[in-house]
C-alpha cells in the first residue's frame, strides 16, 4: 500500500524559446507520502508542477497516474483526474463564504442547494479539523485557515495528488504546525502530496522523500531520513562538499576606526523577517548569504525602506537618521538595485537615457530638469564606462538585453555618487562576461571608498567580492563569516544549520 | 509645437497627422476653396480659423486629459461638468460685479481666477480619490459627472444667466485691431504655458515613470500620490480655462449643454494622438493634433452635408476605422507587409546582417 505508485513521470523534457527548462526528468510519487520537490529558483520545480497540473504540455516523456498513461491538455483535465493544487498566493474569493469557496464552480447544475452545501462544507471542515464555519466570510479567516480551506477544496475534489507550492511562506509557526497536522491527516488517507518550500527545516519535519532538481536536470531522489541537510544544500547548489575548492582570496577592506557608514539596530519591516542588526564600513563589501527565501532580499529592502519599516534604529556615519521612504535613503547617499529587475528596476517604455538619469534627476529636484544635452552627456559617459550595448541613448529600455538593462540601472546609481550601494542579485539572469564585469566594478567601487552590500545566489561570486558574509536562514541572521579563508563549505555549514562561526 | 518636446521621432504622430491629411484631401475634393480666408471687420475667417476657433476648449482639455491618463492609467469623465461648474462661478462673479458698477477687465480677471480656483478644488477632489484612496479614475470622476450639472445649475440660481457684455464678447470673439479670434489666441497661449511647464519641471519624466510603474518610481524617490494629484489639479485648471472660453463664446451660461460630451472627445483626442489609455509615456503634441483632427472631422461631415441627425453615426464609423487601423494587430501586419515587399529574398540575409550590426 505504502509503496504503490500514484504518479510516475519518465524522461520529461520541456523547453521554452532559448531555454531548456526540464531535461529528462523522472519523478515518482507514491500513495500516502509527502514528497518534497527541492531546488533553487530556476531549477525547474514550477515547470514540473505546471506539467503535472496541465498548465504546460510536456515536449517529451511519459506520465502516468495510477498506472494509466495520461496526457493533459488543460488544467481541467488534470483536475478531473484528481490532481489538486494550492499555490502560494491564495486563489480564492475573499468576499464569499467559506462554503461557497469550497464548492464554487463545481456543481453540475446551475441551481445551488445552500443547505446541503453548507452541511457538506461543515462535515469536511470538521473531519479535517479546520477551525472555520461554512457561512463565515473567507476574508475573516486567518491566512493559514484560508490556506487550509484551499486545501480542503482541492481534497474534496476527489483528490489523489495534492500539490502544495510554498504553502507556508506566509504562515507563522503555529499556523505551520496546524497545516502539517492537516497534511499528515491527508497522508493517512492515502493522498500523495508534493511539497515545495524554501524552508529546509520544514522539509525534514514532514517529508518522506526528497527529489532535487538543478538547472532543469534531475539530481536524484532520496529518502528524507538518509539525506543530511548539508548534503541537500550541496546538491541543490551543485557543489559536492569534497569538490569545493578554495576560492581566490577576498579582498580585505581595512575597517576605519570611526563609525560605520551605515548601521542598523533591530531593524524591522512589514515583511516577516526577524529584527536584525547590521553594519557596514567605508569601502567595505559585505553580503547576505542564504538560500532564496531566507530573507536576504527582505533585509536590504528594510535598509532602503523599500518595504515599510516598522521599527529599529538607523545611523549614517554615526548620526541617527530616519529612513521612512526610499527618497530619504537616496538623499543620504544610499542606492539600491532591486532583485526584480523587470518589475522594480527598469522603466521599460522609457529611453536608456531617461532610465540612467532618473535617480540623479529626482535628487536634483522637480524644478531643475537636466537639459537634453546634459542628460545625453551623462548617458554617453556611462554607456562608455560600463560598455552598455545600445544603439543610441534614446533607445527604449525594453529593447536591451537583460545584462545591459542591469548595467543601465547600475549606471543610474553610480551617477548619484552613492556612499553606500546595495546590489541585490545584480548578476542574475545575465551572461557570464557581464557577471565578471559587475563583480570587478564592485571591487573597484570599494577601492574608491564606496560601501557595497552585494547579494548573489551564487556563493562563489560572493566569496570573490565580499569581505564579510552575513548568513541567513528562515528569515533571520544565523551567522557571520569573515576572514580570508572562508570557503563555500563554511557557508553551506552555516546555511544548513551547523551553527558554524568563523572568527 | 517643438517646444512640447515631441517624444521619439514623431512616429506617434504618424497616425493623427495622416488622418488630418486625409480629411483635408476630402475637403479639397469637395471644394478647392477650402483654405480660402476672408477678412471681415479686420479679423480672419474661413475654414481653418473656424477649426482653430471651434477646437479651443477641446484642445485645452485634451492636454490635461493626456497628463491624467499617463499618470493614473485612467480617464477623467467629469471634465465637461467641471467646466460647467467653473464657468458658472465665473459668470456669478462677473454678474455680481455688474450689479454694483461697470464690468472691467479687472472684474473678468477676478472671475477667471475664481473659476480657476474652483477648477483646482475639483481637481483636488478627483485627484485625492484617485491618488490617495486608489479609486479607479473613471469611477472617481463619475461622482462629479453625475452630480456636477446640478451643482452648476444651483450656482447659476436661474436658468441660463446671460452675459451681455462688450468685454465678454471680445473674449469669445474678436478684440478690435487683432486679426485673430481671441479663443485661438488663448489656446495658443495655453499651449505655450504648458510647454514652458514641461520645460522648467520634470513633470513629464515623473508622470511617465509613475504611469509605467509606480513601484519603480517610488524606489527612485518619486512620490506617485503627489504626481497623480498634481496632474488632476492641472486638468482642473484646464477645465476652468475651457469653461471660461466656452461661456464667453456662448454669451450665456447653459448649465445643461455647456461643454456637453467633451469628455468623450477629449479621451478620443488622447487616443488619436497615439497615447495609450493605459498610461505611461505620452505626447501632448499628439493629443493637440488629435483634438484638431476631431474638430476637422466634425466640420468635414457638416461640409459634406450629412444631416445633423445622422452625423454622429458617420463620426462613429470613421472612428472605428481609425482605431482598427491604429490597433497593434493591423500595425504589426502592415509592418510585416512592408518588410516583405521591400526586401527581395536574396537580399534578406545581407539586410538582416546589416541590421544586427
Amino acid at each position: 500500500m505504502q509503496s504503490e505508485k500514484i504518479l510516475e513521470m519518465r524522461g520529461i523534457c520541456k523547453s521554452f524559446p532559448g531555454v531548456m527548462a526540464l531535461h529528462n526528468v523522472d519523478f515518482t510519487l507514491r500513495k500516502g507520502e509527502v514528497h518534497a520537490l527541492m531546488g533553487e529558483n530556476g531549477a525547474g520545480k514550477s515547470t514540473l508542477v505546471k506539467i503535472i497540473t496541465g498548465v504546460y504540455e510536456k515536449d517529451a516523456g511519459t506520465m502516468s497516474v495510477e498506472g494509466k498513461s495520461v496526457h493533459f491538455r488543460s488544467p481541467e483535465e488534470a483536475q478531473n483526474i484528481g490532481i489538486g493544487t494550492v499555490y502560494q498566493e491564495i486563489s480564492l474569493c475573499s468576499n464569499l463564504s467559506v462554503a461557497e469557496n469550497m464548492f464554487i464552480g463545481r456543481g453540475h447544475s446551475s441551481l445551488v442547494n445552500w443547505k446541503r452545501m453548507n452541511e457538506q462544507a461543515a462535515h469536511l471542515l470538521n473531519s479535517l479539523e479546520i477551525p472555520a464555519r461554512p457561512t463565515q466570510e473567507l476574508s475573516s479567516c486567518s491566512i493559514a485557515v484560508q490556506q487550509m480551506i484551499a486545501i480542503a477544496r482541492a481534497v474534496d475534489m476527489d483528490c489523489k495528488i495534492l500539490i502544495l507550492d510554498e504553502p507556508t511562506s506566509s504562515l507563522d509557526e503555529d499556523e505551520v504546525i496546524k497545516l502539517f497536522k492537516l497534511m499528515r491527516e491527508l497522508k493517512s488517507r492515502g493522498v500523495g502530496i508534493i511539497f515545495i518550500t524554501h524552508f529546509l527545516d520544514q522539509v525534514y519535519e514532514i517529508s518522506d522523500r526528497i527529489t532535487v532538481l538543478r538547472n532543469g536536470n534531475l539530481i536524484g531522489e532520496y529518502e528524507a531520513s538518509s539525506l543530511s541537510q548539508l548534503e541537500l544544500v550541496s546538491k541543490m547548489m551543485g557543489k559536492a562538499l569534497d569538490d569545493v575548492e578554495h576560492m581566490e582570496k577576498p579582498r580585505i577592506m581595512k575597517h576605519e576606526q570611526d563609525a560605520p557608514v551605515f548601521e542598523a539596530k533591530s531593524l524591522r519591516s512589514v515583511s516577516d523577517i526577524q529584527p536584525f542588526d547590521f553594519k557596514i564600513w567605508k569601502g567595505e563589501v559585505n553580503g547576505f548569504a542564504g538560500l532564496l527565501g531566507s530573507g536576504r532580499s527582505e533585509s536590504v529592502r528594510a535598509i532602503y525602506a523599500a518595504d515599510k519599516v516598522t521599527g529599529g534604529e538607523t545611523m549614517m556615519n554615526g548620526k541617527q537618521v530616519n529612513i521612512k521612504e526610499p527618497i530619504h535613503a537616496m538623499k543620504l547617499g544610499i542606492g539600491y538595485l532591486p532583485e526584480d529587475r523587470k518589475g522594480e528596476g527598469i522603466l521599460a517604455d522609457l529611453s536608456v537615457s531617461d532610465n540612467i538619469i532618473l535617480a540623479f534627476q529626482v535628487l536634483k529636484g522637480f524644478f531643475k530638469p537636466l537639459s537634453k544635452k546634459q542628460a545625453e552627456a551623462f548617458t554617453r559617459e556611462f554607456i562608455k564606462k560600463l560598455s552598455i550595448k545600445t544603439p543610441s541613448p534614446n533607445t527604449p529600455m525594453k529593447s536591451l538585453s537583460g545584462g545591459n538593462q542591469q548595467k543601465v540601472i547600475l549606471a543610474r546609481w553610480l551617477l548619484t555618487h552613492p556612499q553606500y550601494l546595495i546590489l541585490d542579485e545584480p548578476t542574475r539572469g545575465i551572461d557570464v562576461g557581464t557577471k565578471v564585469e559587475i563583480q570587478k566594478l564592485v571591487l573597484q567601487l570599494a577601492e574608491e571608498g564606496v560601501s557595497v552590500t552585494f547579494i548573489s545566489s551564487e556563493i562563489e561570486e560572493m566569496l570573490r567580492t565580499c569581505s564579510r558574509l552575513i548568513v541567513m536562514r528562515d528569515r533571520q541572521i544565523v551567522g557571520e563569516l569573515t576572514g580570508t579563508n572562508v570557503t563555500q563549505a563554511d557557508v553551506m555549514h552555516v546555511i544548513a544549520g551547523g551553527g558554524y562561526e568563523h572568527a | 509645437m517643438s517646444m512640447l518636446r515631441i517624444k521619439g521621432h514623431g512616429t506617434h504622430l504618424m497616425l493623427p497627422l495622416s488622418v488630418l491629411m486625409i480629411l483635408i484631401v476630402i475637403n479639397l475634393m469637395k471644394g478647392a476653396d477650402y483654405f480660402s480666408i476672408t477678412v471681415i471687420n479686420g479679423a480672419l475667417y474661413g475654414n481653418i480659423p473656424n477649426i482653430l476657433f471651434g477646437a479651443a476648449e477641446l484642445v485645452i482639455i485634451s492636454i490635461g486629459m493626456t497628463l491624467v491618463t499617463a499618470a493614473s492609467r485612467g480617464q477623467d469623465i467629469s471634465v465637461g461638468v467641471s467646466g460647467a461648474i467653473t464657468s458658472a462661478v465665473f459668470v456669478q462673479v462677473v454678474l455680481n460685479a455688474g450689479n454694483s458698477g461697470p464690468i472691467t477687465w479687472f472684474t473678468i480677471l477676478t472671475g477667471f481666477l475664481a473659476s480657476c480656483l474652483v477648477g483646482i478644488l475639483i481637481g483636488a477632489f478627483n485627484g485625492s480619490l484617485v491618488a490617495i484612496f486608489k479609486v479607479q479614475p473613471m469611477v472617481a470622476t463619475l461622482i462629479l459627472f453625475t452630480a456636477g450639472r446640478s451643482i452648476a445649475f444651483l450656482i447659476d440660481g436661474k436658468l441660463s444667466p446671460v452675459l451681455a457684455n462688450e468685454l465678454i464678447s471680445r473674449i469669445g470673439g474678436v478684440i478690435p485691431g487683432i486679426p485673430i479670434q481671441t479663443p485661438i489666441l488663448l489656446t495658443g497661449m495655453f499651449i505655450i504655458i504648458m510647454a514652458l511647464v514641461m520645460k522648467i519641471t520634470n513633470l513629464k519624466l515623473y508622470t511617465e515613470a509613475v504611469g509605467i510603474n509606480e513601484g519603480v518610481a517610488r524606489l527612485n524617490g518619486i512620490n506617485p500620490i503627489l504626481i497623480k494629484f498634481t496632474n488632476y489639479i492641472i486638468l482642473g485648471v484646464c477645465t476652468a480655462v475651457a469653461g471660461f472660453i466656452a461661456v464667453s463664446k456662448a454669451g450665456r451660461h447653459d448649465s445643461v449643454n455647456l461643454l456637453k460630451f467633451i469628455e468623450m472627445d477629449a479621451i478620443l483626442a488622447v487616443a488619436i494622438g497615439g497615447n495609450a489609455l493605459s498610461g505611461g509615456t505620452f505626447s501632448i503634441a499628439g493629443s493637440i493634433i488629435g483634438a484638431y483632427t476631431i474638430e476637422v472631422l466634425n466640420r468635414t461631415l457638416l461640409r459634406l452635408e450629412i444631416g445633423t441627425e445622422t452625423i454622429k453615426a458617420f463620426k462613429a464609423v470613421f472612428i472605428i476605422i481609425l482605431m482598427i487601423i491604429a490597433s497593434p494587430v493591423i500595425r504589426t501586419y502592415t509592418r510585416k507587409l512592408v518588410r516583405r515587399t521591400r526586401i527581395s529574398p536574396e537580399r534578406t540575409k545581407e539586410v538582416s546582417d546589416a541590421i544586427t550590426k
